[in-house]
């Protein structure tokens, strides 16, 4: 077995060159290469962890937006129920207004008319009286050729009337 | 190794050369000659180099490539931070380093560049290199223990519960299969690649030889060796696979020990 058999000739060599070649694998690979290789890693794998946060957060913005644009749209649709139910309110209040104030104008309007009609009656009425006391005057002349004082016709016209 | 003319040496595969004459290079003598196991390190450093390279494009969306890289951290980080927890994450580098290093070797070790007349060469068969990766575990294991919890790093040696009479029998079995760690991480490793490469290799005379000896010899031996040397090839590539991550994982299960205790 030559690992034997040579040992005493080549120990000495086998050791230096293997600590000159692995020790410049070591210090030149494993200190200098190896931990940029892993930074490279750290720094993708933050990159990628970062990317995902920041979509995360976009989404979660983009939800919050939509949430206050549905309660501004909602608000804004309870504003214009308002504005509406409002206007219809006030629609109706004046038209009821207008109704009423039309109403008390035919009111007064016919209030007028009846007294001015009671007042005509009351004129005819009188006009009527004394006519009738003149006609009862001139029958009576005519008739019995008795001469009836105007008080006393208008007299009798009157009880005749109230008879009536 | 004294083969005969034609003959597979199973063995040979794991002969260590020195290459380009450097036969001759020392270091306060010791040598440190350049031979086909370190030209199989430094090609497995340059390979692993280029790969990880090639994934530092920082893309934002990755590519084929660096998508590969990005999962072997991954895989890596992620086994730490379930052996080990949040404080696993600052040992990534090393057992990155680890784990990418032995199974790049183990993969370059099975490349068929044979048929090119090139030779790979399983480093990770020895157990000087197995056994060296090991202590490296081991001793960031002691050191971890001892820097965060001092000499109560010896209560790990203590379990739960122990009632009082048993802890003198309890301490020393845990504090053997403690110190027995680095030994069946060095040792497992360097096994299980021998082990499939001979068994390669021996798999082949049997195909070579076979043929060689006939017609007869070849559909009964030389084929059928053949069709389960695809099969064990096919093995060894998952075996690669496996003691790479085995070591790493014990290494991480071993620091998660030394970071918690238990």
């Amino acid at each position: 077995m030559p690992q034997i058999a040579q040992i005493m000739e080549t120990y000495s060599s086998q050791i230096f060159w293997l600590l000159v070649t692995f020790g410049f694998v070591f210090f030149v690979v494993g200190r200098g290469m190896v931990p940029r290789v892993m930074d490279t890693v750290a720094q993708r794998d933050n990159q990628i962890a970062s990317d995902l946060a920041a979509a995360e957060a976009a989404r979660a913005k983009a939800d919050e937006e939509e949430e206050a644009w549905r309660k501004r749209e909602n608000e804004n649709r309870a504003n214009a129920q308002a504005l509406v139910a409002k206007a219809k309110a006030d629609a109706a209040a004046k038209s009821e207004k207008k109704l009423a104030a039309a109403q008390k104008r035919l009111d007064t309007k016919l209030a007028t008319a009846e007294t001015e009609i009671a007042e005509a009656r009351t004129a005819a009425l009188t006009e009527v009286e004394s006519v009738a006391a003149e006609a009862a005057q001139d029958i009576v002349k005519q008739l019995a050729g008795v001469k009836v004082t105007a008080a006393s016709a208008k007299s009798a016209v009157k009880k005749a009337m109230t008879h009536a | 190794m004294a083969a005969e003319e034609g003959k597979v040496d199973p063995m040979h595969q794991f002969h260590i050369e020195p290459l380009m004459g450097s036969n001759g290079w020392e270091i306060a003598g010791f040598n440190i000659a350049f031979t086909n196991s370190a030209l199989w390190m430094a090609i497995t450093t340059v390979l692993l180099t280029i790969f990880v390279a090639g994934g530092m494009k920082r893309e934002l969306v990755p590519g084929r490539w660096q998508m590969m890289v990005e999962s072997a951290t991954g895989f890596i980080d992620d086994m730490l931070e379930a052996n080990v927890g949040k404080a696993g994450r600052k040992y990534v580098p090393y057992i990155f380093s680890l784990f990418m290093f032995i199974l790049f070797a183990n993969l370059l070790g099975l490349l068929p560049i044979g048929v090119v007349g090139l030779h790979p060469f399983t480093f990770t068969s020895h157990f000087t290199v197995t056994g060296v990766l090991a202590i490296i575990s081991f001793a960031i294991v002691l050191i971890v223990g001892f820097w965060k919890h001092g000499f109560h790093f010896f209560s790990l040696f203590v379990p739960h519960g122990t009632p009082l009479p048993m802890i003198p029998i309890i301490f020393p079995i845990e504090l053997i299969s403690f110190l027995v760690r680095p030994f069946s991480l060095a040792l497992r490793l360097f096994v299980a690649m021998m082990a499939g490469h001979v068994l390669l290799k021996v798999l082949s005379s049997f195909v070579i030889d076979g043929t060689n000896a006939g017609p007869e010899f070849a559909a009964l031996v030389g084929i059928p060796s053949f069709i389960l040397m695809i099969g064990i090839s096919a093995l060894e590539i998952l075996v690669a696979g496996i003691q790479a991550y085995v070591f790493a994982l014990l290494t991480s299960l071993y620091i998660n020990d030394a970071e918690n205790l238990h």
